[in-house]
């Protein structure tokens, strides 16, 4: 599903941050083409 | 959905063309993922931001759904997600994202 896509993401300091999702796809056919995590404090 | 965000995912869905992206989250809410994966697939529901009235369509998970953590190695997952997994309410975020896709994205 994720093969050859874009890929935005949209972390999120108190969940999932983008950095920790950025690792999970690297070395995938992917591209990173903005990744953001919020902060609500 | 922050404001700059949604400014910033209308350029690149305008840039890219929305069938090549897919988006994920990584909020810590049910709610608060279920109105990110709506604000991208459908528009900005509080009609504040760039996104308003504009339904990309694109295609939005979050990080804890099966659909994207079968396709991540699970050491990687553990190293990155684990902990997080253990502590967020993954059926409820799973199950308010994937209803919202299922609603709105056609």
């Amino acid at each position: 599903m994720l093969e050859g896509k874009k890929i935005i993401i949209l972390g999120d300091r108190d969940g999932v941050p983008g950095g920790a999702i950025e690792a999970c796809l690297a070395g995938r056919d992917v591209e990173v083409v903005f990744s953001t995590t919020a902060c609500f404090v | 959905m922050d404001l700059e965000n949604q400014k910033r995912v209308k350029a690149l869905a305008g840039e890219i063309g929305k069938e090549h992206i897919v988006v994920i989250l990584g909020g810590a809410d049910p709610e608060a993922s279920g109105l990110i994966a709506e604000t991208v697939i459908a528009g900005d529901p509080a009609f504040a931001g760039a996104l308003t009235g504009i339904p990309l369509g694109l295609p939005a998970y979050h990080i804890l759904e099966p659909e994207i953590k079968q396709e991540i190695d699970p050491a990687v997952y553990e190293a990155n997600v684990g902990m997080m997994e253990m502590v967020l309410p993954v059926a409820d975020i799973v199950k308010e994202v994937s209803t919202i896709r299922g609603k709105l994205l056609s």
